[in-house]
């Protein structure tokens, strides 16, 4: 639950951004963030809301490692990848 | 090749040649500190997962236990505080929550038993989506927040975020650093470091574990989720313990800062206080447990609402659940292999307690991926699919 789940900004709109994760674009709420988050960003999701832009230089590592939680998850319900895709559940729809 | 232990298994690593280097720098170290078992907990259910999944027990030396203490957030939620939310359902008030909830037995009933039974009961991945379903209806929704400090800052900017006023909150949300504490003082945990949850530390900052550091003589070192960040905290606390050096040490910096999510606090605690109050199994934790402030009694369903909770004692408590072990297992002083109710009558689809409910609970993951994978040259594979983190593989020595 708290795992969080890494997605790219593609447009920011106020408080709402647009997050594609994995091809599956999602609206993420900003209010809690603590920088600026600009399309191109990477942001860090937790139910919904970005918790955390990552440092660029940090996104590489961060996507290296969620990929992996995911390709590995053969079984239809890994604990893991279920809850990766939980957290991408839990972003509004794109609207 | 042989190992000291006598046996082998693949383990696989993205960077194999780091993984044994790892390992085996934590062997050495755990035979330093010269005690045996040495105790390390962790408070984070994404850390057992990664723990069980790439079967990393297998890769510890013999005289270090890795133990799961209360970093389940369902797990911890309490019994009274499941009741709440089943007889609010039950009086009539449609319920949203996180899905794992709703199946977490209450001392009588479930919310997923008061959906049986007709109640409305909503599953949502986040409190927007509660906030949504409010909109759409002038019924009153009440959302039963659930989960640590990481997930309360959600609950919070929800409430922030000018609500409509059919919305309310019943407010389940706990505070992990003062559980510490109380696992830190428990005579039969023995703990003698914590490794602290990357995310929920991404928050509060590492600044937020001096304290505790300064008060139980404990190293707290904060790490990430990927198996070979796991194995560098845990290297990294058994050197603060051989060197009897109780400090805090950040590992996961590319996520952790000192200070942490400041703007994250500021809408955690303009909407929650901190109070006292139990934790499922563990025991009554001082600032443990997230209340909305008075500010917000408007939209606070303890405040808003008359929970009838002596309706819900007409019904007998199922007998098994006096069986579980839940709480011991949170605490850190049993093992899900040492109840008699796991794999049996306690199953994922038909959970007994908490642990078994939750994908984070530690009875549910052991269930999935084996706890400690059985390695012996028949069955050289974990339950649940095996170690398995792709790359190149490497031979690991196992206990």
């Amino acid at each position: 639950m708290c795992l969080g789940v890494p997605g790219k900004v593609v447009a920011v709109d106020g408080l709402m951004a647009t997050v594609d994760f994995w091809g599956v674009r999602k609206q993420i709420r900003l209010e809690v963030v603590d920088e600026a988050v600009h399309p191109g960003d990477y942001i860090l999701n937790h139910v919904g809301y970005a918790i955390r832009r990552i440092p660029a230089s940090e996104v590489e590592a961060t996507l290296a490692l969620y990929e992996e939680l995911l390709k590995h998850a053969e079984r239809e319900d890994d604990l893991m990848a279920a809850d990766i895709r939980g957290e991408i559940a839990g972003a509004g729809d794109d609207r | 090749m042989t190992g000291s232990h006598g046996s082998f298994a693949e383990l696989k690593f993205r960077d194999p040649v780091r993984a044994r280097a790892l390992s085996e720098t934590l062997a050495r170290l755990t035979n330093e500190i010269g005690r045996s078992p040495v105790s390390i907990m962790h408070v984070c259910g994404s850390h057992e997962q990664a723990i069980a999944k790439f079967g990393l027990r297998a890769t510890l030396p013999r005289n270090l236990n890795v133990i799961m203490g209360p970093g389940c957030p369902v797990c911890i939620t309490d019994v009274p505080e499941v009741d709440e939310g089943v007889a609010l359902a039950r009086q009539g008030v449609r319920i949203a929550t996180y899905g794992d909830m709703v199946r977490v037995p209450g001392t009588v009933m479930s919310l997923a038993d008061v959906q049986a039974e007709g109640g409305r009961v909503d599953v949502v991945y986040s409190v927007a989506q509660a906030v949504d379903l409010a909109r759409q209806s002038t019924d009153p929704l009440v959302f039963f927040a659930t989960g640590f400090e990481t997930t309360a800052v959600a609950t919070a900017a929800a409430v922030l975020g000018d609500p409509p006023s059919n919305f309310f909150v019943l407010s389940a949300h706990k505070y992990i650093p003062p559980v510490m504490e109380i696992v830190a003082e428990m005579p039969d945990t023995r703990v003698e470091g914590f490794l602290a949850a990357g995310h929920a530390a991404t928050i509060t900052g590492w600044g937020v574990f001096e304290p505790f550091v300064a008060r139980h003589k404990l190293p707290v070192v904060v790490a990430g989720f990927e198996p070979l960040d796991i194995l560098a905290g845990l290297v990294k606390l058994a050197e603060l313990i051989r060197d009897g050096k109780p400090s805090v040490e950040n590992m996961f910096p590319r996520c952790v800062t000192k200070e942490g999510n400041v703007r994250a606090q500021e809408h955690l605690w303009r909407v929650f206080r901190p109070i006292g109050g139990r934790w499922r199994g563990i025991a009554h934790v001082p600032n443990g447990n997230l209340r909305l402030r008075d500010e917000w009694a408007h939209l606070d369903a303890r405040k808003q609402f008359d929970i009838d909770l002596n309706r819900l004692w007409d019904y007998a408590p199922p007998a098994l659940v006096q069986d579980c072990i839940c709480g011991d297992i949170m605490a850190g002083i049993k093992s899900p292999t040492d109840c008699a109710l796991f794999g049996k009558e306690c199953v994922p689809h038909s959970p007994v307690g908490a642990c078994m409910v939750s994908s984070e609970g530690t009875c549910k993951i052991w269930h999935q991926y084996g706890g400690h994978p059985d390695l012996s040259p028949h069955r050289a594979s974990v339950r649940g699919g095996g170690p398995d983190l792709g790359g190149s593989s490497v031979a690991v020595c196992a206990r």
